[in-house]
């Protein structure tokens, strides 16, 4: 890595500072679903606009796999939010982070043409706030710190160690 | 990171050495307490929207919901099945056939096609789905013999098939409806004809014996529905009139809501009929095969006055007085059957009307725009039906409380007055919101609830709650079918009976005689007549 990229304090408090708060946005967003009763990706997807909105809407009108949907939604969310915050797992964590914002994105693009049902905070043209986010936790994805200030410090001081003594 | 590593391999010696020391851990761990933070909070957070949620049910004595009526539908081991004499078989008629489990085999030959090309259309499913209520059409009588045509074969669709499936036992066709009446195979007749014929027919089929279902309205004039009434009461036979909207969830729990005066006092209730398309003004299309060979005009005629062959009268006769009773009928009926379902209101006081033939002028007699004001002065309220045929903006059934308005529709919703007397306290404790809706019931569910999730307010709020559940729609007309089948298999309670249809038919009659003598109109219950100012 680049010198000028070193992780200095200041530096490495606020990448540590930007992914605890993905991760806490993450985490409140599942178990804010997990607590609503009946809650369903169903109106949501239901809403979709844009090229992929026919793939979406076929995930809402099929039970079983809106069923799936509706899970990795509560309960996905909540764990991804947790491995950020805790920084275990982070990289896999970013990645189905990333995944999950690029399915926001795309499921309701912010389209010159598309007016959604669905109650949105702000105005947007293209660039909207999960994309933002998507990028924000691209950056961490690039700069990780679950190694420095995380529990993926201890895994890998752990697997290390265990190498170490196996050499 | 690979550079961070090899920048400190002695601290990694050091720790390796001494297993995992503190300054490690509390790196490792440094955010850890931040996941704690977070259930913490959402946990309070949820626990105040609870204490919240609790306080406003127990103010709105809501704690304890009632459960929905329930209807005895346990079978006897050795039912029999029913049979069924249909008189009037046109598009209602047809309705009502699929609604009893008989649909014309070119409607699923449809249904199937429509499906390849749309994966989300569900319609057969449903229809398939729809309970079997171990019915047989014995008999079916139509003066169009298309209609006559189209019947035999649903009759004939037992197995709810397409053209090519198997078919029974098709329905004898009767040429005149009192021989259907005597028929021994038939136990009970469904009556879809224009409004003109309602009367005779159901007092025909009352002295016969028959059980009876007919379409709304109950009758033409005042007369007539005393003369109903007489019959079907005498004769003791099991008679529902066809406001299927009786079996609308949420017109039950609404009222519920009535009953524990969640609203306060209502003195408003307005209800609408927008419509905007030729079909919903009852323009309908003239088939091509209609003519004095293919209709019986005299038959349709019956008791109303003389008319030449007109294929327009037959098939849009909602349009003339003569055989229609217009807007009030036709479609504040179902309006004002609601309403009575919800409230009880029996029939009104006086009635004033107004509005005219503005959009359809194509020879109609009856109103395509009209407003009519009913009084129920020992309820200290009034009802307003508005309606309009030339636009579409859903208007809902609005009830005015003191305490607050509700919007009746498939699903309800509640907001509170922000002046209301009885829940001043909580509005100002913030228990009771007053910009949003402060309770909602979403069909399919069991219990009216106060609404949770911004989500569900939104689509609330915007009258789409129904779309965002994604429930399924039930045919109501095949839930009225049945209450009225196991009124007659089993002794239980039909929801729109005689006492109903009476209140019913005069109320609208009110209407019309308001708007056609364009005077103020007062019930007088004595001599049961409607007397003009």
């Amino acid at each position: 890595m680049n010198s000028q990229l070193e992780y200095t304090r200041p530096r490495l408090i606020l990448l540590v500072a930007l992914r605890v708060a993905i991760g806490w946005h993450f985490m409140y967003e599942g178990i804010a679903k997990i607590f609503q009763a009946n809650w369903s990706a169903y109106a949501y997807l239901m809403d979709s606009e844009g090229i992929l909105s026919d793939f979406f809407h076929n995930i809402a009108s099929n039970p079983e796999v809106l069923n799936i949907i509706d899970l990795i939604n509560m309960y996905g969310l909540v764990l991804i939010g947790f491995l950020m915050i805790t920084g275990l797992f982070s990289r896999y964590a970013k990645i189905a982070a990333m995944l999950l914002l690029l399915f926001y994105y795309l499921a309701h693009p912010p389209l010159i043409t598309a007016e959604y049902l669905f109650p949105g905070e702000g105005s947007y043209l293209w660039v909207n706030k999960n994309l933002i986010e998507m990028l924000a936790v691209a950056v961490l994805f690039v700069f990780p710190t679950g190694h420095i200030i995380g529990v993926d410090r201890l895994i890998q001081k752990y697997t290390k160690d265990e190498r170490r003594k196996k050499q | 990171m690979k550079e961070e590593k090899s920048n400190k391999p002695e601290r990694s010696e050091l720790s390796a050495k001494r297993g995992i020391d503190r300054r490690e851990l509390l790196k490792s761990l440094a955010t850890l307490p931040f996941a704690g933070a977070l259930i913490y909070g959402a946990f309070r957070k949820k626990q105040l929207e609870h204490y919240k949620h609790n306080k406003l049910l127990k103010t709105l004595s809501l704690d304890s919901s009632e459960q929905a009526p329930v209807y005895i539908s346990e079978r006897k081991a050795d039912e029999s099945v029913l049979g069924i004499g249909v008189i009037g078989t046109g598009l209602r008629g047809l309705d009502l056939m699929r609604a009893a489990g008989f649909i014309h085999p070119s409607v699923i030959d449809g249904w199937i096609e429509d499906k390849r090309e749309n994966k989300q259309d569900n319609r057969l499913e449903i229809f398939l789905e729809q309970e079997d209520l171990k019915l047989s059409i014995n008999g079916v009588c139509d003066v169009f013999t298309v209609h006559e045509r189209k019947a035999i074969e649903a009759s004939a669709n037992l197995y709810r098939t397409g053209n090519n499936g198997k078919m029974s036992k098709p329905a004898k066709v009767y040429k005149n409806y009192r021989d259907l009446l005597e028929a021994e195979d038939i136990d009970a007749v469904i009556i879809a004809t224009p409004d003109h014929w309602h009367a005779q027919m159901v007092i025909d089929a009352a002295n016969a014996g028959k059980h009876i279902y007919i379409e709304k309205p109950l009758s033409l004039t005042v007369e007539e529905t005393f003369a109903i009434e007489k019959a079907v009461r005498e004769n003791n036979v099991i008679f529902q009139l066809g406001h299927q909207n009786r079996q609308i969830e949420s017109h039950r729990k609404a009222k519920e809501v009535i009953r524990k005066n969640i609203l306060g006092k209502i003195t408003l209730i307005e209800t609408f009929t927008n419509r905007n398309s030729p079909d919903g003004a009852w323009v309908y299309d003239i088939h091509p095969d209609a003519n004095p060979n293919t209709i019986d005009w005299q038959k349709f005629l019956g008791s109303a006055p003389y008319h030449p062959f007109s294929a327009e009268r037959f098939f849009r006769w909602r349009c003339w007085w003569d055989y229609s009773t217009g807007l009030t009928g036709d479609l504040f009926t179902h309006e004002y059957d609601a309403i009575n379902q919800v409230m009880n209101l029996g029939i009104p006081g006086s009635a004033t009307a107004s509005g005219g033939i503005y959009f359809y002028k194509d020879g109609r007699t009856v109103p395509d725009v009209m407003h009519v004001s009913f009084e129920f002065p020992w309820l200290d309220l009034n009802l307003l039906y508005s309606a309009t045929l030339s636009n579409s903006k859903n208007r809902k059934k609005s009830f005015y409380g003191h305490d607050a308005f509700m919007e009746l529709d498939q699903d309800l919703i509640i907001y509170a007055d922000r002046e209301s007397t009885k829940y001043k306290e909580a509005i100002e404790d913030g228990i009771i919101p007053t910009e949003k809706p402060m309770i909602t019931h979403i069909p399919g569910r069991s219990d009216i609830d106060a609404i949770t999730s911004a989500t569900e307010q939104y689509f609330a709020g915007r009258g789409l709650l129904y779309t965002y559940r994604g429930g399924r729609q039930v045919d109501t007309t095949h839930l009225h079918l049945k209450e009225w089948i196991n009124a007659i298999r089993y002794g239980s309670k039909v929801s729109c009976g005689i006492k109903e249809g009476v209140e019913e038919a005069i109320t609208a009659h009110m209407g019309t005689t308001a708007y056609r003598k364009n005077k103020k109109v007062f019930w007088d219950a004595d001599k049961k007549q409607i007397v003009a100012d």
